[in-house]
């Protein structure tokens, strides 16, 4: 089959792979029609995830086909168009007992820290993803959903991680009505956190970043107040002077590790890997929100270390909630408002390619060009 | 309750924004998610586990996991140097900088296996194709032009140093 494959960073290429199988009586063979190329699969194209190994196909975000399925899959039959939550999740252990599919303790043998992800390194279970024409499921009958027959397609594949982690950010964060939220980062997830803070009772909603094609999508599409951190010479008195000198009540990191906006992180955290990425997004976030406040992180880092003004969090009694989005638990609602028109995922597609142009895919994503926002590649034609 | 803003004006009036408040919880404060005990099974890793995975390939096993998951992934086994490099990584815990400095350091030795591992298949990896020369010529020309005068520049300067390192050796 036709798969992407990871060769080391910066490079990816669309090569010939053998076919996955069923390995495990709860797994589907999908035959993928949509996969999304995510902000967090740059961290992995840019070799910043440990145990990320050279021939691996990433793509946590697809949709597809079920082509065939293991004795013990119930739920699923071949022929069913499923969208994929990013999340390996068994439904039977502690973690998924209590909604966090994102932590499934039956799904990742390399790292007890972090769930089962396809595509996602070593570090997140080793399972190949689904940038390629077929990928085996594993856990059949938990996390594949299958898509309605009113929803587009281009929608139901940005449930598979997008639209979800973009809600639980801003669920984390508390957000009461009137609150003021401002959310740093005007990628994909961050314009969806963006959007759904309104729907929490956001009373203000401010989007921070750089890139102003961007910023301008977000202040019409979520909406939102914006600003360009580059033309801000300090965030936290930034915010501040737009707080009544409080600070936020809510401040989302929807950036992680590739942050811009610090030499000094950049140097640490991405030239030199001496920190898990740069965390200039979350520092700031630390420091604009109010005391007592809520931070929620789901901008992604690496498992190392990162320098944040911890002291302020305890100082400032802030309360820091993050997690990898429980896709499962939260897709009846985001179905419900995708379908009462309340959020519209495919707006944020602007790049449809095929497979066979994953290198371009990747480098106009990672480095900004033609106005990317979000791309998603079409393996079997879309078919 | 009074917030930080209440007494600004806003640049979007939340009332013109399809679906405000509709998810709108006071009890979502602060922690998430909310634990319920009615569904605990005891402590400890009690559960009805799912049939067991019986892998075809070499999977490493975090030292943190007392047994491998009931399903694990088969992507790339570990091989080579940067395999018995990852091998070692994996007797310290993730709580261990070693672990994760010892993986990033085979995943770079990786890369250069991965290009022997094509020459060896008779194929000549084409690297400016797979990191998006083709993209970046489409829609940043000038951008790729100050890339290649760079690098070609950097190589200039390389080859004169070695050049004349060579005619003072000799």
């Amino acid at each position: 089959m036709l798969a992407a494959e990871y060769r080391g960073p910066y490079r990816m290429r669309a090569g010939r792979k053998r076919m996955p199988r069923i390995e495990h009586p709860r797994d589907a063979l999908v035959r993928v029609t949509r996969s999304c190329i995510c902000g967090s699969d740059l961290h992995l194209y840019r070799g910043m995830v440990p145990d990320t190994r050279v021939g691996m196909v990433f793509g946590h975000e697809f949709c597809g086909i079920v082509e065939e399925v293991g004795p013990e899959v119930e739920k699923l039959k071949p022929g069913d168009h499923v969208l994929v939550p990013f999340n390996i999740a068994c439904g039977q252990c502690h973690f998924c007992k209590q909604g966090l599919f994102g932590n499934c303790h039956e799904a990742n043998a390399e790292a007890t820290a972090v769930g089962g992800i396809f595509g996602y390194s070593h570090t997140a279970g080793g399972y190949d993803g689904g940038q390629a024409e077929y990928a085996r499921v594993p856990y059949a009958d938990v996390g594949p959903t299958v898509i309605p027959d009113w929803m587009d397609l281009d929608d139901a594949v940005m449930l598979t991680d997008v639209v979800p982690t973009g809600y639980q950010a801003a669920e984390m964060g508390g957000i009461q009505k009137g609150d003021t939220v401002v959310v740093f980062g005007a990628g994909p997830v961050g314009i969806m956190a963006a959007r759904c803070a309104w729907l929490f009772g956001a009373g203000r909603v401010i989007v921070i970043d750089h890139l102003h094609y961007r910023l301008d999508f977000a202040r019409r599409y979520c909406p939102a107040e914006v600003y360009d951190f580059r033309e801000i010479e300090d965030m936290a008195v930034f915010v501040k002077k737009q707080t009544d000198s409080l600070g936020a009540d809510v401040c989302i990191d929807a950036v992680g590790g590739d942050a811009a906006g610090s030499a000094l992180h950049t140097l640490f955290g991405k030239a030199m890997k001496l920190e898990a990425g740069s965390a200039i997004a979350l520092h700031w976030a630390i420091n604009s929100v109010k005391k007592g406040g809520i931070v929620s992180i789901v901008g992604v880092y690496g498992p190392t270390g990162n320098m944040i003004p911890i002291g302020n969090v305890l100082n400032k009694g802030i309360t820091i909630r993050a997690n990898q989005a429980s896709v499962k638990r939260l897709l009846p609602r985001l179905i419900e408002h995708v379908q009462a028109g309340r959020i519209d995922p495919k707006a944020l597609i602007t790049h449809r390619m095929s497979l066979e142009d994953v290198s371009d895919g990747y480098h106009i994503f990672s480095a900004k060009l033609d106005g990317c926002i979000k791309p998603v590649l079409y393996p079997n034609g879309g078919q | 309750m009074a917030t930080s803003t209440t007494r600004l004006p806003r640049a979007v009036d939340p009332n013109t924004v399809n679906g405000w408040g509709v998810d709108a919880d006071p009890r979502n404060d602060p922690t998430y998610p909310f634990r319920d005990r009615s569904r605990e099974d005891g402590p400890g890793m009690a559960w009805q586990r799912p049939p067991l995975q019986e892998p075809r390939v070499e999977v490493l096993r975090s030292i943190e996991h007392s047994r491998l998951p009931a399903v694990v992934g088969t992507s790339t086994p570990p091989k080579g140097l940067s395999g018995m490099i990852r091998r070692a990584a994996f007797r310290y815990s993730e709580s261990d900088w070693r672990h994760w400095l010892m993986l990033l350091g085979a995943d770079r030795i990786n890369v250069v296996e991965g290009i022997f591992e094509d020459l060896a298949r008779g194929r000549i990896p084409n690297i400016p194709a797979e990191m998006g020369a083709r993209a970046e010529w489409r829609h940043n020309k000038l951008g790729l032009v100050r890339k290649v005068a760079i690098v070609a520049a950097v190589s200039a300067v390389a080859v004169a140093l070695l050049r004349r390192r060579g005619r003072d050796d000799w």
